[in-house]
């Protein structure tokens, strides 16, 4: 087991090695220069080399691949060409919004979905199932930014209960942040809510037929704690899988999302980082992207073992 | 059952979040919360060209030694008064008495020099060094006076030093600008949070007039749908210029705000390659010119009228002719003149665009007026960097649309290489000549001829002034209409 994580990681090292370099040599064929870029249509060219050599840009693109990955050993991200602060800073900053969003969308989509698959599994094929199963393709079929600005103009515009986007900053008091989080997590949350209410119900339904069900039943649980203690144990193994799997799926949506809300997260910083050629931003955070995706698929594995017993002997 | 005790309690999770205790925070009266569209780089206006630099630092955190008002007049500010010399390069401020910076620093003489010695040092990354390059010395003979000696008479140096460029910085607090604004103005820096909101406050030891606000937000939305949802919720109370031309009506229906349609220096062109054949042919973009219904391209982007021009000036000058009726819209003179050029059956050629809507929206308006004529222009748009990078550094294009939104840029005509490539000795002695010519009414007559020879020449397609689309909550008053310089005051805002 020791050996096989050890095997992993050093594939993993591997890997972000590749993806660094992949990353690195993209964005150094993509033509355009971040100093132009920063000093607009009226730079005059000694601006302009006073600019390339405060961003380092005037050394050789070997030396600064070296300097880059230097730099993401020891935590140095950097200095955005454009707001020229550290880059470490600037995704700390965007974190602290996106990590609850993503979170609270994950949270309330378990919430929503999974009572609602268990509901269409133990009502399998009468009203409420095909109730369900409705829901769960309207919420797959709408665009979560349509769902998101429809939000806004019910609960913002029309009954001015919520705020129509932007980011007050934790500062500003938890309740008056989460307020501002909380139409955002739901309308990224919708899609995973209906993902989630679909598995869980044929997960759900595939364990009824379970042996080890009949078992429950036959020792004369209520058919309350036999969904719980056992099927709903076991039906929870897909639902995390999806859960990691939907991880870039829940990045590519905030992105859209907190355009749309105008929250200050790390998918608007992405947008607007590659709108304003700011690559030392882009380069960072595409590999930090990467680097979670992997770390997610890591983690979701050694829960499997958690969840299920079978798989924690191999 | 449990499933449905669970699904309860999820139903009960969702109904207490939407009952979540609505406090109805009443509009203190001395706060102003302000949109715009583009976030800012930084906050030093000395050391980049982004028009969002200025927007909220310039009139409210950094000053000049002169300002520009709403009108697009100069006015003093950091200089109470100027003489000018008999000898035309000999410029003495007066300076304020008892300005201080917002650190406590005061505000003399010393930082006049030192910041505009600054923007020229090598290591400046000033974008707009070529204000500074006249001066040849500035002498400090007392801590309230200034005087600065130019190379040759220059006729808009004062025009330049209303720009944010040409604020006056102090030497203790200049290098942390960029994330730590001081200035003399009547707003402090107070916080920033990046990507979505900027805090501004009073500043008491300001030497004018004391602001009516105590407090100001500028908070940055790019997405159109976004701006028009915060102004409708009341989460802002303005915004500076909005990018959904689209919803102006509803908005103006709309009996809580306001908006007001007004002008820039922002003139939207189809750039021209006048080195490129066929392009070098007079006839060719005088046929163009015929081709674009100006009036049309307008109203398909914005769905109101805006200010059309026919060369590259903007209405809010004095000088100001209006040269649309150059080259009337008429697609038969243009089919007629492209067969006089050689092309009976038209030609094929690229339109690069970058990515503001304006561009791409009037871009496929005019692909459609050219295939009129028979120019078939295959669009291929383009990231900002790119079209620097490709367009305006390389000259790798045919044709282009972009708005040159800095002020009084005419003169851009007369740089060598620039990327129309129109080379004309006649135009550049022209802007030399008026770069000396310090009369005001002498230097109009000239501006004028400069704007004729640009429109008989049909450099560019000249097509419309980006308009300045304001909403404001209706009691708010004091917002800018039209934008001679890119600013939103926060001084002159105040609660009815």
């Amino acid at each position: 087991m020791i050996g096989y994580i050890l095997r992993r990681l050093v594939a993993l090292a591997l890997t972000l090695l590749a993806a660094a370099l992949v990353i690195f040599i993209v964005l150094e064929i993509l033509p355009g220069d971040p100093a132009a870029v920063t000093l607009g249509l009226n730079a005059s060219p000694e601006a302009l080399a006073a600019l390339h050599a405060e961003m380092g840009l005037d050394k050789p693109a070997v030396l600064r691949f070296l300097i880059w990955l230097g730099g993401l050993a020891t935590g140095d991200l950097g200095l955005s060409y454009t707001y020229r602060v550290p880059v470490a800073q600037l995704i700390a900053e965007r974190m602290a919004v996106t990590l609850p969003l993503a979170l609270m969308a994950i949270g309330l989509a378990m919430v929503i979905g999974i009572p609602l698959g268990m509901l269409a599994a133990s009502r399998h094929g009468r009203l409420a199932d095909a109730g369900v199963m409705a829901f769960a393709q309207a919420g797959l079929a709408i665009p979560n930014f349509w769902f998101g600005l429809l939000l806004v103009l019910v609960f913002a515009v029309g009954l001015g209960w919520l705020p129509a986007g932007g980011f007050p900053g934790w500062q500003a008091g938890f309740g008056t942040a989460l307020k501002a989080l909380l139409m955002p997590a739901l309308a990224l949350a919708l899609p995973q809510a209906a993902i989630i209410a679909r598995l869980t119900r044929s997960a759900v339904l595939d364990t009824l037929q379970e042996d080890f069900v009949r078992t429950a039943r036959a020792k004369g649980l209520s058919e309350g704690v036999t969904m719980r203690r056992h099927a709903l144990r076991n039906a929870l193994i897909p639902v995390v899988t999806i859960l990691g799997l939907q991880f870039s799926v829940l990045i590519a949506g905030a992105i859209i999302i907190e355009n749309v809300f105008a929250l200050p997260g790390l998918g608007r910083l992405v947008f607007q980082a590659i709108a304003q050629h700011d690559l030392i931003v882009v380069k960072d955070l595409v590999m930090l992207f990467a680097g979670l995706a992997i770390l997610i698929n890591f983690a979701v594995e050694l829960l499997y073992g958690l969840i299920d017993p079978r798989l924690r002997q191999s | 059952m449990t499933t449905r005790r669970e699904l309860l309690a999820g139903a009960g999770l969702a109904a207490l979040a939407a009952q979540l205790p609505v406090v109805a925070l009443a509009q203190a009266k001395d706060s102003v919360t302000i949109a715009q569209t583009l976030e800012p780089p930084t906050l030093d206006p000395t050391s980049g060209a982004a028009q969002a630099i200025r927007e909220v630092t310039l009139q409210n955190i950094f000053e000049g030694l002169v300002k520009m008002d709403r009108a697009g007049k100069l006015q003093p500010c950091l200089a109470e008064s100027w003489e000018i010399a008999a000898d035309n390069v000999t410029y003495r401020f007066k300076l304020r008495q008892g300005a201080t910076f917002h650190d406590g620093t005061p505000f003399t003489a010393e930082q006049v020099k030192f910041s505009f010695e600054r923007a020229v040092a090598p290591d400046s990354t000033n974008a707009q060094r070529q204000l500074f390059a006249p001066i040849v010395e500035i002498a400090t003979p007392d801590p309230a006076t200034v005087v600065i000696k130019l190379k040759q008479p220059t006729a808009n140096f004062l025009y330049g030093l209303s720009w944010g460029d040409a604020v006056i910085v102090a030497p203790a607090s200049a290098a942390n600008n960029k994330t730590n604004p001081v200035g003399t103005g009547p707003f402090k820096f107070v916080r920033w949070n990046r990507g979505d909101r900027l805090e501004l406050a009073r500043f008491d030891g300001y030497w004018g007039e004391k602001p009516a606000l105590a407090k100001a937000i500028f908070r940055f939305m790019s997405d159109p749908q976004a701006q028009v949802a915060a102004l409708r919720a009341g989460d802002v109370d303005a915004h500076t210029n909005l990018s959904a031309p689209e919803a102006v009506p509803q908005l103006k229906a709309d009996p809580k705000l306001k908006v007001t349609i007004g002008r820039t220096e922002g003139e939207t062109i189809l750039a021209t390659n006048n080195a490129k054949p066929p392009f070098d042919k007079l006839k060719v973009r005088q046929a163009i010119a015929h081709a674009l219904d100006r009036k049309t391209i307008a109203l398909g982007v914005y769905g109101f009228d805006v200010s059309l021009i026919g060369s590259h000036f903007s209405p809010l000058h004095p000088a100001y002719v209006d040269l649309t009726g150059t080259y009337p819209y008429d697609p038969a003179k243009a089919k007629a003149l492209l067969a006089e050029a050689g092309f009976p059956n038209g030609f094929s050629c690229t339109l690069k665009l970058p990515p503001p809507s304006y561009a791409r929206r009037s871009g496929e308006i005019v692909a459609a007026l050219l295939a009129q004529i028979g120019i078939n222009a295959s669009i291929e748009p383009l990231e900002f960097p790119q079209w620097l990078e490709r367009v305006f550094r390389n000259k790798d294009y045919d044709l282009s649309i972009i708005a040159h939104t800095e002020p009084l840029d005419i003169d851009i005509y007369a740089r060598d290489d620039y990327y129309f490539q129109y080379r004309n000795p006649e135009f550049k002695a022209l802007m030399a000549k008026i770069a000396v010519t310090l009369p005001e009414a002498e230097r109009n007559a000239l501006y004028k001829q400069a704007q004729e020879m640009l429109a008989r020449d049909a450099v560019n397609g000249f097509l419309f002034i980006l308009p300045k689309i304001t909403v404001a909550n209706a009691a708010l008053d004091g917002m800018w209409t039209d934008w001679p310089l890119p600013v939103t005051p926060l001084a002159e805002l105040r609660w009815r």
